[in-house]
This record gives structure tokens, sequence and C-alpha cells, in this order.
């Protein structure tokens, strides 16, 4: 697990792909930041909720190499007959791309860092905001693997991570226009309602374990579909 | 070794390989021959544990592949027809990772790289990016990938293809050097390189075992008369006359004539006589000197067209 990860992260910054990514998010969250400094606007959790919308677009991008990639080049035969499981395998890419998004999120602190010297205080809500920033972006991580394991087309593979988390965020507007059983349901699905309680500086375990078991489920699929392709083709 | 048995894949309704048998000795190297298409892949990839099999059990070194994955993992190494190799990563690096792919001792690690590079001679190319190297070197990193770790048991998958002639022979004089102290599976539709490298031939088509033998015995077995190029110098009539009397021939045909007195005949006869000594006689009875005399055996090439042409008669 730590050899993939290790070459993961290495690939990561040794191609343009994670400073792309890195790039974009900073250019596009100082884009809204400006209207901090400019509005005088000290509070910035309602950025890292706008930033939250970013990552849908820019996390398939950062995730959708992971597998793809290797079912294409042929490297996916080496590791699959290496003797380490597949699950080892698939969490190594995981962790890889996730440490690349915590980079990001390190580097996002440069704005609160800002606003505090003008005066705006660290207030717990910022780091709820961050803690839930934090967690659903792992299940942004783990929703771009997923994708990445079911096509060899890196660009398909992008195209669905994003569409699905679009898909999902839309869940939240939709399950209240339902309302009854239906919106319920709905409700449970959406990742981004459960955002809401962070960003209030919540910290509610259930929806700490919400995100832990969203993003162990798509790993525990990803293992699954590929060890599935196995059976099925060559 | 490696035990094979009752070994089939299905894709659908379409066998891709159908109830292969056999087995692999210690240090033997095994050629595995066929057309494109025949399953030579899909039995490699079922034996190194890539995709599974629809029927029939993969023993290694006594390890059953479903049951025991990881053990039968750690013995093999493995070259696919694509050489799976990072474009991305110097080719030390990207042993190194192999190397902790396959938990190699951190300590052995270092020297058995170096050895490792130096036996497929990549040492020169270590700093370079793999996807700038040659079709040749790339091989070659796919080569050493699969040795890494010393495995027990060897699967190369085409391991000679797009490569120019002087890198075959070395390539082939390596897996010949390898043989000596591993257990070797090469898959080739190329026969001179199996009959050159390989102990044993297992030659398949459409998914099934068409033969299995050694080279040598392949090609007795389907010879049915033993067949002489012979090239003398004298006049045509008389020569033939003269070779039709010699005991065991039964036939004489096909002269090709290179000079209006030089000409080169095809004698066919008994398999279990030799009829060049009576020959030279002969010929020197009449004064005829033999300018070139070869015999003319059955190549493997020829049983392998034999054999998978059979096959389609029945199919």
């Amino acid at each position: 697990m730590l050899a993939i990860f290790k070459r993961e992260l290495k690939a990561y910054f040794l191609s343009p792909i994670a400073y792309v990514c890195i790039g974009l998010f900073i250019a596009v969250s100082s884009f809204f930041f400006w209207g901090n400094l400019t509005g005088g606007n000290g509070d910035f959790n309602s950025n890292l909720s706008i930033m939250n919308f970013i990552l849908i677009l820019i996390v398939p991008i950062l995730t959708m190499k992971l597998l793809a990639e290797d079912r294409k080049n042929g490297t996916e035969v080496m590791l699959v007959t290496s003797p380490v499981k597949l699950s080892s395998i698939v969490i190594g890419k995981y962790l890889a791309a996730f440490v690349v998004f915590l980079c990001m999120t390190v580097i996002s602190l440069i704005y609160p860092i800002i606003l505090s010297g003008f005066g705006s205080k660290f207030t717990m809500q910022l780091v709820g905001g961050y803690i839930g920033f934090i967690l659903l972006g792992a299940c942004f991580v783990a929703f771009g693997l997923f994708a990445s394991s079911l096509s060899e087309n890196q660009i398909i593979s992008a195209v669905v991570g994003v569409v699905g988390l679009l898909l999902m965020y839309l869940l939240q507007s939709m399950s209240t226009s339902f309302g009854g059983v239906l919106g319920t349901v709905l409700g449970w699905l959406s990742i981004f309602s459960r955002y809401n309680d962070f960003d209030g500086g919540l910290l509610n375990l259930s929806n700490i374990v919400y995100y832990f078991s969203f993003t162990a489920i798509f790993i525990f699929i990803t293992v699954r579909i590929i060890e599935k392709r196995r059976w099925s083709q060559g | 070794m490696i035990e094979i048995l009752n070994l089939t894949k299905k894709y659908g309704q379409i066998n891709a390989v159908k109830n292969l048998n056999f087995t692999v000795e210690k240090g033997e190297i095994l050629g595995f021959l066929g057309p494109n298409g025949a399953g030579k892949s899909t039995t490699m990839n079922i034996v190194t544990g890539f995709i599974s099999s629809t029927e029939g059990t993969v023993k290694v070194c006594g390890y059953d592949i479903m049951e025991n994955p990881k053990e039968v993992k750690k013995r093999i190494g493995y070259l696919p027809e694509q050489p799976p190799l990072y474009f991305d990563m110097t080719v030390k690096d990207y042993l190194s990772f192999s190397a902790d792919l396959k938990q190699v001792d951190k300590k052995k690690k270092q020297s058995q790289l170096s050895d490792i590079m130096e036996l497929v001679q990549i040492t020169h190319v270590k700093d370079r990016l793999i996807k700038n190297l040659s079709k040749g070197y790339k091989q070659r990193v796919g080569m050493a990938q699969s040795l890494i770790g010393n495995p027990e048991v060897l699967i190369l998958d085409e391991p000679t293809v797009g490569l120019d002639p002087k890198q075959i022979i070395e390539i082939r004089k390596l897996i010949k050097a390898l043989g000596k102290d591993h257990t070797v599976i090469l898959s080739s539709h190329i026969l001179p390189e199996v009959s050159a490298v390989c102990d044993r031939v297992v030659i398949i088509n459409k998914g099934e075992i068409a033969a299995i033998d050694t080279p040598e015995n392949l090609s007795k077995g389907f010879e049915s008369a033993s067949k002489l190029s012979v090239t003398v110098a004298g006049p045509k009539g008389s020569v033939i006359n003269s070779i039709r009397n010699i005991y065991g021939v039964k036939h004489v045909d096909d002269h090709i004539e290179k000079d209006k007195d030089i000409i080169s005949y095809v004698i066919e006869s008994d398999k279990d006589v030799d009829v060049r000594r009576p020959l030279f006689f002969a010929m020197s009875k009449l004064g005829y000197p033999i300018l070139e005399l070869k015999s003319m055996d059955l190549t493997l090439e020829d049983i392998f067209l034999q054999v998978t042409t059979e096959e389609k008669e029945v199919g």
C-alpha cells in the first residue's frame, strides 16, 4: 500500500496534473476571496461552501487517472499480479489523491490568516467548517476514484465524476422540494446537506460517521468493480 | 512446479480456453505456441492470477491460484504481452517500485536491482524516463521487472515481439540462461524461437491443446519420410537414374537447374534408411562431384501448420 501511495503521489507532482488542479483551485477561490476583501466581509465560512462547489469540478480531474490510466497502459496487470491485496492497491491510490486535496486545503488556510490580519477572529465555526470541508473532500475523492474504475478513458472518468457529484449536489434542493418520504430518502443520500451542520460549527457524530461510511463504501465498490472485471473479461 | 488441470475460460458462449491439461517441471522451459487468438495470453493471465478461470485449477509450487493467490503471486514473475510500464518514471524508480510491490527485503533491494539491470543490460539507461526509451529497451525493462524478487517461475508472453534481430538473439540467450534456475513458460507465434529455446512445446489452437512434446519428438512424430537435398555436378539423366537405383529411395524430383551441369535434387526415402552414404559412393563411381548435401527435417513450422490446419478441418 505504501509503495503505491508513494508512487502515485510522486506521479501527481511530477506531472502537471496536481499543479493544474491546485492552481485552478487557488485561482477560483481567490476570486471569491477578493469579494471578502473588497466587501469588508470577515466571514470565511461562506467561502468554504463555495469552495465545496469548486471541488465538484476539480476533484474528478484529480482522480480521473488513478485507475483508468493503469488499465490503459497495461500496468494494472503488474499491480494485480503482485502479491499485494487489491484493497491495498485501491486505498494506496485513494490516499495519494487525498493528500493532494489536503495540500489545497492547507493552501486555502492563507485566506482566513489574511482576514485575521484585518481583525477577524478564528472562530470554532471556522474550525467546524474546515473539518466538514475535509470530510466532504474525502467523499469526493472516493467518488472520483470510483468513477476512474469505470472506464479506461480518463475523460469519461472525469465526466462521470463531475456529473455524479453534481447530481448529489442537486439532491439537496430536490429533497426539500419533494418533501414527504421521498424527500427524506433523497436527503439521506445528499452529502451536501450534511455539510450545513459543520458550517454552523456543529460536530454531529452521525454526520462524521456518514462521511466516513460514504468514503468507505465507494472505496469498497471500486475494489469490487476491479474484482468483477477479473471474472468477466480478459 | 506448475500444474494445469481442466482449465476452461469462457467469454459468454465463446470458449477462449477449453480443457487445458499440462504440467511444467522445475527448471523446464516450456514453449507455448499458437496462432493469434489461440488462447495463449488468456492462459497466461489465468496462471498469473490476473483473470480468473471459469473451470479447472492451476497450481504453482503446490499452491492453488484461487485459494492461495498471494503465495502463487510471490513465486511468479510475469511479463505480459504489453510490458506494464509507467512511462513517467525513470527505469531505476520503476524497478524500485516494482521491488516494493513484490516486498523485496529492503537491505537486499539495491544489490538485487543492480544485478538485474546488469543482467538485462539496462544499467546505462537507469536514470532515463521510460517513455523516452526505444521499444527494445522498454521490453528489457519489462523483463527486468519480471525478474525482481527472484521468482521461481517466469511467465513471458511474447518476449521478443517488436525487437530487432540482434536484440532477439540476446533475449533468447537470456531466457536460456534463466532457464537453468527458473521454470519458464514462454509464449510465441515465432516457431524458430520456440525450437531454439524450449525444452518442450505445447501447441495450442482455438483454446485447445493440439500437440505437446519436445521439439525433436514433434519433428520425428510428424515425419513419414526423410528428405535430402543434394546438388550434383553432372548430367541430369544419368544422375537421376543412379539415385533411383539406391536402396530405400522412394522419389526423386524438383531438380532446380543452377547451371547446365549443376542441378539440385530432392530425394525422398524411407524413414529408417540413411541414403547419404550409398549416394556418395554412387556419385563418386560415376565421377560426379557432390557440391552440397543436406537433410531437410520437418521444421516446427511444418508441424505447426499441419496441426493447426487439421484442427480446422475437424472444426
